[in-house]
């Protein structure tokens, strides 16, 4: 450790860091800020030019207009099934899928691996209107199983990410406990799957995100208003009330509180798991 | 005896627990991408049979000025948020590397826009644009006034050809740029100190060190952050929806993937718009191709 501020010199060094990282960081959460402040500003005062920076007084009426204008609460709760369900069914089957390719010997093992490796190549666009043919055959449009439905049977991404950190995991540990008379299907749920914890945490945090976040699915396959999930619903509201900025923001505190909460409390998983792994949804 | 019981084991359950995958695999991956090769060269609405057109699709991709100005501005937008953004990025990381309190927390502020959805902050930049009540204008106003001098007519930003995109481009960046300072940052909190001291015994000022030993030092991941930011540039959609729907004003924010959205979903073109994903997934393979050739010549490993 370097004592930081021993010297006037360095003392100074570290002030002007400061006031820079507290510059860019202000310039990072002024949006936020705006939308809240927005959000609660009578329509009159949204429309004060100089522009004001705090309401009067705070109208909390705009976020039960919100309520009032869209079903914002089965937006809500559209966006936690599709996300929760999601996520379960990623985490689930990409570590069986990554548990066999890591561990065990079966037929088409390789082709599997060398198939896992060819489609993360393929942007997701190549795939997006054959799978909406196959959902519309199916009778899925309108439904929200084309946006859960295929994480359970995992994702190319997810079972590669797995598999590379099962190969860390001893062999050692899956020979003893099948002397222990327990199956490959069990080693994975009792071994595996809670060694990689940090690997499973970082799949379920970009998968969390990309999935509460996705706003081209939805789009696509939700016609129904209360079918829809929150960022299909914010723009309904906007393309609906375009010019009715604050309940707008209203509606995008709404959707961004959820995700905000969660990053509060789980930043330091969050931000570790993807300065260590480095990904992009 | 036993050998073979162990490995019919395997078999049994290697494929049992890969049978989900490989199931979606085959269902949601490789079949739909043969698929999609294949309706390129038919005309199809969904609705009535598909009808064969050979390299219809590809013509017409080709002879339609949309498709080339959706492109121009695709390039436009990558070329116009990725160095920025990633240099940006770097700056900050090279601030935050040193041994400060509550450095954690400054992280966490940056990161916010990271985790929050493109649709929300995308709604609240599209009212900081606006150009009679939004606050960037008030801010460019104000500050041209501090400065003593007459302020500018109020720019109407995303209703302007000329400053619609950069003005989505600058959110992005925005929205970016707590990414890549992650990465970054832990990156150069890999590069070994003695370096940077045996480098200063040596003589070498700061920009030496930084040319000789950050860049060689955080270089692999520079050159990660670099390509996965390309890719995703190229796809870029939720900011053009949201704030310039249709890709407004004059097509001048029409993106490929909105293209690509708009045949095929606005005008039912399945075949046309297959053909389309086809094309941005070889640009895109194409560029990533090009950045690993040039990978030797710059990144150490």
């Amino acid at each position: 450790m370097r004592g930081n501020a021993s010297t006037p010199i360095a003392m100074l060094k570290d002030a002007l860091v400061y006031a820079a990282l507290t510059a860019v960081a202000f310039l990072m959460v002024f949006p936020f800020l705006w939308m809240a402040s927005t959000s609660l500003k009578t329509l009159g005062e949204a429309f004060e030019y100089p522009p004001r920076f705090l309401p009067a007084s705070p109208q909390w009426s705009n976020y039960s207009r919100l309520a009032e204008a869209i079903p914002m609460a089965k937006f809500l709760l559209n966006s936690v099934k599709i996300t929760g369900l999601t996520v379960i069914g990623t985490l689930l089957s990409c570590s069986m899928a990554g548990f066999a390719l890591s561990a065990l010997n079966f037929p088409g093992r390789g082709a599997l691996f060398t198939t896992t490796l060819a489609t993360l190549m393929v942007p997701y666009q190549v795939t997006l209107i054959p799978v909406f043919i196959l959902c519309q055959h199916l009778g899925w449009k309108d439904t929200h199983y084309p946006l859960w439905v295929p994480a359970f049977m995992g994702s190319a991404f997810g079972v590669f990410l797995l598999r590379q950190f099962f190969l860390a995991i001893p062999r050692d540990l899956y020979e003893a406990a099948m002397i222990d008379g327990c199956t490959p299907g069990g080693i994975v749920f009792r071994i595996y799957i809670p060694l990689a914890k940090p690997a499973l945490t970082t799949l379920g945090v970009f998968t969390f995100m990309n999935s509460w976040n996705d706003l081209l699915n939805p789009l696509i396959y939700i016609d129904t208003l209360d079918k829809m999930p929150l960022t299909a619903g914010l723009s309904f509201l906007q393309s609906q009330y375009s010019s009715d900025w604050p309940m707008m923001m209203a509606g995008a505190m709404v959707s961004i509180l959820p995700i905000l909460a969660i990053f509060v409390f789980a930043q330091r998983t969050f931000v570790e798991g993807i300065s260590t792994s480095g990904l992009k949804g | 005896m036993k050998s073979s019981g162990v490995a019919s084991t395997e078999r049994f359950w290697g494929l049992l627990l890969s049978a989900p995958y490989i199931a979606g695999l085959l269902v949601f991956a490789v079949g739909p991408i043969l698929f999609s090769w294949v309706i390129g060269f038919f005309a199809w609405d969904s609705l009535t049979p598909p009808r064969f057109v050979g390299f219809g699709n590809w013509t017409r991709l080709f002879g339609d000025p949309l498709f080339w100005k959706a492109l121009g501005n695709t390039l436009y937008f990558v070329i116009g948020t990725v160095p920025i953004g990633i240099a940006l990025s770097m700056l900050l990381a090279m601030l935050a590397n040193r041994p400060l309190r509550g450095i954690g927390f400054f992280r966490t502020l940056y990161f916010t826009p990271v985790v929050t959805s493109t649709v929300a902050v995308a709604l609240v930049w599209a009212w900081f644009y606006d150009p009679n009540y939004g606050v960037l204008n008030y801010a460019i106003a104000s500050a041209f006034k501090l400065a003593g001098l007459k302020p500018p007519s109020p720019i109407p930003w995303l209703a302007d050809p000329a400053t619609a995109m950069p003005a989505i481009m600058l959110m992005s960046v925005w929205k970016g740029l707590g990414y890549n300072m992650v990465i970054l940052l832990a990156a150069l909190q890999g590069v070994p100190r003695h370096l940077y001291e045996a480098a200063e015994i040596d003589g070498a000022g700061p920009l030496m060190r930084f040319r000789h030993i950050t860049i060689p030092g955080v270089s692999p991941v520079l050159f990660f952050v670099v390509t996965v930011g390309v890719i995703s540039a190229f796809q870029v959609f939720d900011q053009v929806y949201i704030m310039t729907r249709e890709g407004r004003p004059a097509d001048s924010t029409l993106t490929i993937v909105y293209y690509l959205y708009r045949h095929a979903f606005s005008n039912l073109e399945l075949g046309y718009a297959s053909t389309v994903g086809t094309a941005l997934f070889a640009i895109i393979f194409a560029a990533t191709l090009v950045q690993l050739q040039l990978r030797r010549h710059w990144v150490h490993t």
